[in-house]
């Protein structure tokens, strides 16, 4: 990975995103493309419409190999593994002590080992917590010289079916090796935009001639981090760090979903993850705070930190994100509320610069998701 | 007669020979902050100083401060803004300005960039 004096590193896209125009950002310590010269909110509406490729190489891609890695994985995680059937994926949470989350990754059963994706500013966290935890009983391969693309919206599957070979069977979160237009990659349909899509990992030397290839598909737009956040604020998927953090658990963020059955107190392996009894504990009986959409009433966007106040001005929760929705056109944000506010319609203010802004509790996503589960 | 000037930070000011001022942001500015979707404007009669933050300029990504590049009462804010941000974008330097200011000391105006100075400090 090619690397500049001041330590900020390159993706294998580097020299295209400043060919295309992008306004590069040092983002978790890469520079990053934040946008194009199309801009956030058109390059949102065209993810929504047609196609978006996005570079997500600065996030961290690991096998986890080994006869026990499936075992392993699961003694830090609250997600059933074992049984998580082959060239299937499941977004799963490392938790720490107190049942925290340390940071939120997507798991894929690759046939003979694992194959985990972990956010770019956790990555070294998470590889040393691999390390140290289950280092001696699985080998941790870090994909030091692989990009990950992800090309997103309702057309991508058109494009890459033109490209490769797509199964009807490759429905959402489900992996495959293929071969796109001559190069090898390892593909799940899966991604961060709400809609369809797929993330292709891919080795550095070959990921410039993909992405030009991708790029000269009519329906496809290059597409940077400001609308990838907008993208994933609108159908409701959290952002570590600010929706998710070493202090909330997978519980406060409303990701019960996400939790396995066979994990939990009546299931067939119960805990046996960092924090388990806590997070076990508030299973059965309940949390003071839960993460909820919050629906900015008037344009004004309300922003991660604004204080929520109810209406006789208790302080009662915080946003944690918030922006402009290009498809919903107007402000949306997530944030965290105590749980007697955590129902939808509930009235409540937002503290912005100092003034009252009149916010709604509202359920989430506030864009429909769009993924492919089969015809 | 008219004549404009600029601030380090991005604002135009054009004065009027009445001792009045329009204020916006500049095509360089518009441009960096990209697709505005929310403005913020003062109230009309505040007295505001050089420097002060007046009004708040939201794009999809971020919050930014429109400072005051001179001194003086707010007679006039551009309320077409609450409707339609954008115009920002469209036309900085016209349609898109923020406010109009009765000045409070037209000596400030020195201390601004005229047009070539403003170009130049872009360029360095």
């Amino acid at each position: 990975m090619a690397q500049q004096n001041n330590s900020v590193k390159q993706t294998a896209l580097h020299d295209l995103h400043v060919e295309l125009g992008a306004r590069m950002v040092p983002f978790a310590g890469y520079d990053m493309p934040v946008q194009y010269p199309m801009g956030i909110s058109k390059e949102h509406l065209q993810t929504r419409s047609h196609a978006g490729l996005f570079d997500v190489s600065h996030m961290g891609q690991v096998l986890i190999k080994g006869e026990n890695a499936a075992k392993a994985l699961e003694t830090l995680v609250p997600v059933d593994i074992i049984d998580l059937p082959a060239m299937k994926q499941r977004y799963a949470l490392f938790t720490n002590e107190r049942g925290g989350v340390m940071d939120d990754l997507m798991v894929t059963n690759a046939g003979d080992h694992l194959f985990v994706v972990v956010n770019a500013a956790c990555k070294q966290q998470d590889i040393n917590h691999l390390r140290q935890h289950i280092g001696n009983d699985v080998d941790i391969e870090v994909l030091e010289d692989q990009a990950l693309l992800a090309l997103q919206g309702p057309q991508a599957a058109e494009v890459m079916s033109r490209l490769t070979k797509i199964d009807d069977d490759m429905i959402f979160m489900t992996a495959a090796s293929l071969n796109i237009d001559g190069v090898e990659c390892f593909v799940t349909r899966s991604g961060y935009s709400g809609e369809d899509g797929f993330e292709i990992s891919v080795h550095n030397d070959d990921a410039m001639q993909l992405a030009r290839t991708l790029l000269a598909q009519p329906e496809v737009e290059p597409v940077g981090l400001g609308a990838r956040d907008s993208l994933r604020l609108e159908s409701g998927l959290c952002l570590y760090g600010h929706d998710l953090d070493q202090n909330t658990t997978p519980v406060e963020s409303s990701l019960l979903w996400a939790l396995s059955k066979v994990r939990r107190a009546d299931g067939a392996r119960p805990g046996g993850y960092p924090g388990a009894d806590i997070i076990m504990q508030q299973i059965a009986n309940g949390v003071e705070r839960k993460r909820v959409g919050i629906k900015p009433q008037g344009r004004m966007p309300v922003r991660d930190g604004a204080i929520l106040m109810d209406q006789d001005n208790n302080e009662i929760g915080i946003v944690t994100s918030g922006g402009f929705g290009p498809t919903v056109n107007g402000p949306v944000a997530m944030g965290y509320v105590k749980t007697a506010y955590a129902v939808p319609e509930t009235d409540l203010f937002a503290i912005v610069r100092g003034k009252q802004v009149p916010v709604q509790v509202v359920k989430l996503p506030f864009v429909k998701q769009n993924y492919y589960r089969g015809k | 007669m008219s004549t404009i000037k600029f601030s380090e930070d991005h604002e135009w000011v054009v004065t009027h020979d009445d001792g009045t001022a329009l204020i916006g942001i500049t095509d360089y500015a518009q441009e960096q902050l990209g697709e505005l979707v929310y403005i913020e404007l003062p109230e009309v009669g505040a007295e505001v100083e050089k420097g002060e933050a007046v009004a708040v300029i939201e794009s999809v990504k971020s919050a930014s401060d429109l400072l005051m590049p001179v001194s003086g009462e707010i007679i006039e804010v551009n309320e077409e803004l609450d409707a339609d941000p954008g115009k920002v974008n469209e036309d900085a330097l016209g349609a898109g300005w923020f406010i109009k200011v009765k000045l409070a000391d037209a000596g400030e105006l020195d201390e601004l960039m005229d047009e070539d100075k403003y170009m130049q400090s872009l360029e360095d």
